[in-house]
């Protein structure tokens, strides 16, 4: 089951915990990481325990921020948010994927004359 | 910005880590509880629901590990982990790691040692402001001693003003004697060391006084009231550190003398400008007063101008030497500095060089002497190392196979070496501070600067910077064979006989010889000084150094006219040489005004009359003015006969010159069997009868040539001062009191001058040398030392790895003796090739410390053959301990073991 999954590439994990954190607001680790599964539709080979690294990793460049609150059940929790310069990282992370992604799709739908 | 934010923040992590592992490990336990949740609610079973959870989170550990590496300085934690383990490996390991520590710090020790003395006498400035642009003016050396390396006033007046490449030229009055000062504060007048320097002495060195001021142009005037500027030490000690004492007056050579100032403790005459020598006060050199006529009495210093560069100061120099007079009332004098044997007269060079510059070739000596100390430590520890890893090597093998990389292995090793050679440092700096103080209060060896030695900034940089080149020098090959080792081989080898136990052995054994090597090359160095340092000993000085002393005698002859001045001195010393040699075990006394070995000074070359001079003559001899005895008392030989107290004022004047001198002089005159005796001698006025030709005196060191000399009557020449000497049956200190005693029975204002040994004059002249022999002598030693401890280590451990073997060999009916002879046989061979190779090594280096060997050939065969000897014993002696351990082996218990 695990061959089938897309390994994942080198700061990718961080460009979606930020896309995440947009797209659902503040989120624990669990559910930042649940919530990347679901939408990759279980695709993404992840060690939940891996967002962690992640997570401390942008924490520490000022791009998300943590605190400690309660869950809808009542929990205690670290919840983390995005900041401002996390949104501006995010968009320029953002727009070198989209950028690269096309390249990457033109390059692989070359034909054998080299046209596309 | 980001990445500056992140370092900080990973800064602050690395010192948070207990509190953010908490918050990690709270975070995660968290993570897991609502994974469990979800799964349960999914309807999974609580266990299954946890299983599914762990698995979804993926190794914990990892985690853990990913979330500290992204956080802070993984690499430091690796290293607290290092040092942590190093001091529980070392720690577990006593013996091992203080006899390790013991061998490093007495290396490194040693090391910062003489480079504080290398930093002190070579690579620091002298210790006066900008002191590079400080420049020793002053004639090349040659046979007439002081006189011949000074100028006279009018020369210094004409040299400051002809000369342009200074800023300013100063100098001080070369003839400054030892206690020429006395103080009178009431009871004995107490004897002092004053330098008479030119005015703008302090100004030109950069120097302020720490209290008061220096001198003024108007201090060094005629019929200036008397001042004087006191150094910090006699400040305290006679003194009391007075705080007040700035404008106080006290009575000085009978003139009631003003305080105007105390140098700083940084200023020490002696230890720049006469090393070895006590320097209590200085006072300002009045140029224009009788020193005018005195002659060569001055020694010149300049500081260059900005920018000027040596090679313009020599041409200028040479431009300006012509316009210097010996006495401007003497045209002819003009221009007599400008030639000089052939060369400039005037030749200024670096003050530090004139310094410190002859001491170069000896200071790489001792700093090469240590280097090979340090070498042989490594090798040391560096086999120690080996045999540990050898006794490690399945733990490493163990660490290996459960996931430790080689780098990791590697790493922690080099950080054992590193804490064993950081601790080793410490522990030498402390024995280095010990032999640093030490050094710095020898006060009687004459080398320059050795009051400032001290342990600086650039000591301490020296000491890491050799402590870890130490680290990764001895800790390099233990690292690189425990790196490269065969996993699988490690783990099977029981350690025993097999192949890679003896390729160990071959290093140690290779290492061992280099070590022994080592050895031989610092003995056979040690061994050459201390031969040459015998032969110095034994030179024949022209006098007689054993039981005789001297002192110097005050006396005060001042009268109206010269034959009345004269008439009283005479009446003086021979009250004085009469009463002193009625005292009970004196057998002979006499007056002369300088000693040999000590201040000198030359009058021209006297001719023989009658016999044409040639254009140049190689020199002047030494004066020295004398009473009938003086000679007899010094030990030195007379053919002809002594002044007696009838060579007097209206007698015929007389003179006795050396043998050396007197030879030259027949070379011109062609006497009658070349013998000098009763030829008469131009020395001014209607001249002088030679009556004796005395032993040539070694008047300036021990080991160079003699000089001449030419010996003048106290009562026909004017003497400087008057050194009483005494030869004595007894020792001369059990007689120091009664001659005191008698002298201020004579004149009550005689000083408490010290009573010296003729043979300290002869011990500080050598005391450079023996210093050097000293340490180097102490340094083979301690190689010696070292390479026994070696050589030691590794025959116990090739004893102890065949315990089994030797087990076997005894049983089968091997006698003891033969395993204790193979042992020794094995030792014998490392030695033998060891000192192979030492002495090969050892004709080169002889070959380079040649210029500091005296009166010793480089390839001194006893030198060589007392080396092998010796270390011969030492490694047999080395060798004969395991050797003894082998042949009490029980071969019941060796086989029974493993």
């Amino acid at each position: 089951m695990g061959e089938s999954k897309l390994d994942l590439l080198q700061g990718t994990l961080d460009l979606m915990v930020l896309q995440t954190l947009v797209a659902i607001g503040a989120q624990h680790g669990y559910g930042i990481a649940r919530r990347i599964e679901q939408v990759s539709g279980d695709e993404v080979l992840l060690n939940q325990g891996t967002i962690y690294a992640s997570l401390v990793r942008l924490q520490q460049r000022g791009w998300i921020a943590a605190e400690w609150g309660t869950s809808d059940n009542n929990r205690k929790a670290k919840f983390y948010s995005i900041t401002r310069s996390g949104r501006k990282q995010l968009a320029k992370d953002a727009a070198y994927w989209q950028r690269l992604s096309d390249v990457m799709g033109r390059v692989l739908s070359m034909n054998s004359e080299g046209n596309l | 910005m980001g990445a500056v934010q992140r370092a900080f923040a990973r800064i602050r992590s690395f010192f948070q880590k207990p509190a953010l592992d908490a918050d990690l490990e709270a975070e995660i336990a968290q993570h897991l509880e609502l994974a469990i949740e979800e799964h349960i609610q999914r309807g999974l079973a609580p266990s299954e629901a946890r299983r599914q959870a762990m698995i979804r989170f993926g190794g914990m550990d990892y985690a853990k590990y990913q979330h500290r590496e992204a956080r802070g300085f993984m690499r430091l934690d690796i290293l607290l982990q290092d040092l942590k383990y190093t001091f529980r490996t070392l720690g577990r390991d006593r013996g091992f790691t203080v006899v390790a520590v013991l061998i490093l710090a007495l290396g490194i020790g040693a090391n910062i040692a003489v480079f504080s003395v290398v930093n002190t006498l070579l690579l620091r400035p002298l210790p006066f402001n900008d002191a590079n642009r400080l420049l020793w003016i002053a004639p090349p050396p040659t046979k007439c001693g002081l006189s011949c390396a000074t100028y006279s006033t009018d020369a210094y007046d004409e040299f400051r003003m002809y000369s342009h490449a200074y800023q300013d030229v100063s100098g001080y009055f070369a003839f400054s004697g030892p206690g020429n000062l006395s103080l009178n504060r009431g009871g004995a007048p107490i004897p002092a060391t004053s330098i008479d320097v030119i005015a703008n002495f302090f100004e030109l060195l950069g120097v302020q006084p720490a209290m008061g001021r220096a001198f003024r142009h108007e201090d060094a005037l005629n019929g200036a009231p008397p001042v004087i500027l006191i150094t910090d030490a006699w400040w305290k000690t006679q003194f009391n550190a007075d705080s007040n004492i700035v404008g106080k007056a006290f009575d000085m050579n009978g003139r009631q003398t003003t305080v105007i100032g105390v140098l700083p403790s940084t200023f020490d005459f002696g230890a720049v400008f006469s090393p070895g020598s006590k320097v209590d006060a200085i006072t300002p050199l009045n140029l224009y007063g009788p020193p005018r006529d005195w002659g060569n009495i001055i020694t010149m210093i300049g500081r260059l101008k900005p920018g000027v560069t040596l090679a313009q100061a020599q041409s200028d120099a040479i431009a300006a030497a012509p316009h210097m007079c010996w006495n401007n009332k003497n045209p002819q004098s003009c221009g007599s500095y400008a030639e000089h044997k052939g060369e400039g007269g005037v030749v200024p060079v670096p003050l530090k060089e004139y310094v410190s510059g002859k001491l170069h070739r000896s200071l790489v000596v001792l700093w090469s002497a240590v280097g090979a100390i340090l070498l042989i430590a490594c090798v040391n520890l560096s086999n120690l190392l080996l045999a540990r890893a050898a006794a490690r090597s399945k733990e490493f093998a163990m660490r290996g196979a459960l996931g430790a990389s080689r780098l990791r292995i590697v790493r922690q090793l080099l950080t054992e070496s590193l804490v064993l050679s950081i601790s080793g440092a410490v522990v030498g700096l402390g024995l280095a501070w010990f032999v640093v103080s030490w050094l710095a209060h020898q006060g009687a060896v004459a080398l320059p600067l050795l009051s400032t030695l001290r342990i600086d900034g650039a000591a301490l940089a020296w000491t890491l910077l050799i402590a870890v080149s130490a680290a990764v020098l001895f800790g390099f090959l233990p690292g690189l064979r425990m790196a490269g080792g065969n996993l699988h081989e490690s783990l099977k080898d029981s350690g025993l006989g097999s192949g890679q136990s003896r390729k160990h052995d071959r290093i140690r054994s290779i290492l061992v010889v280099s070590e022994i090597a080592l050895a031989c090359v610092l003995l056979v160095g040690a061994g050459l000084l201390l031969r040459s340092f015998l032969h110095v000993l034994d030179v024949d000085l022209g006098f007689q150094p054993a039981r005789a002393a001297a002192i110097q005698v005050d006396y005060d002859d001042s009268a109206p006219t010269s034959d009345a001045r004269t008439a009283k001195r005479a009446a003086i010393f021979q009250q004085v040489l009469a009463r002193t040699a009625a005292i009970p075990g004196v057998q002979a006394v006499g007056i002369s005004d300088y000693l040999p070995l000590g201040h000198n000074r030359a009058w021209g070359t006297p001719w023989p009359i009658g016999v044409k001079r040639p254009e140049k003559t190689p020199g002047s001899p030494l004066v020295y003015v004398v009473t009938p005895g003086y000679l007899h008392a010094m030990g030195t030989g007379i053919r002809g006969r002594d002044f007696t107290w009838d060579d007097g004022p209206k007698s015929q004047s007389v003179v006795m010159i050396d043998k050396a001198f007197a030879h030259y002089l027949a070379g011109y005159a062609h006497w009658p069997n070349d013998d000098a005796i009763g030829q008469m001698l131009d020395t001014g006025g209607s001249g002088s009868r030679i009556v004796g030709v005395v032993d040539d005196v070694h008047e300036e060191s021990t080991e160079g040539d003699t000089g001449w000399q030419i010996y003048y009557p106290a009562i026909q020449a004017g003497p400087s001062s008057a050194q009483l000497v005494v030869r004595t049956t007894l020792p001369p200190a059990a007689l120091a009191g009664s001659v005191l005693s008698t002298l201020r029975d004579i004149n009550p204002k005689q000083t408490a001058a010290e009573f010296k040994p003729i043979q300290m004059l002869v011990d500080h002249a050598n005391s450079s040398r023996q210093f050097f022999m000293f340490l180097v002598a102490a340094f083979a030693a301690l190689g010696v030392l070292l390479a026994a401890l070696g050589i030691y280590g590794v025959i116990s451990y090739s004893v102890t790895q065949r315990t089994q073997e030797i087990g076997i060999r005894m049983a089968l009916g091997s006698p003891r003796s033969k395993v204790q002879f193979d042992v020794l046989l094995k030792t014998l061979r490392l030695a033998t090739i060891g000192i192979a190779g030492g002495a090969v090594a050892s004709l080169f280096v002889s070959r380079a410390i040649a210029a500091l060997l005296f009166d010793t050939a480089p390839n001194d065969p006893i030198t060589f053959a007392a080396m092998v000897v010796l270390i011969g014993i030492v490694a047999l002696l080395a060798g004969y301990i395991p050797a003894r351990r082998a042949s009490r082996i029980n071969p019941i218990v060796a086989l029974r073991n493993n």
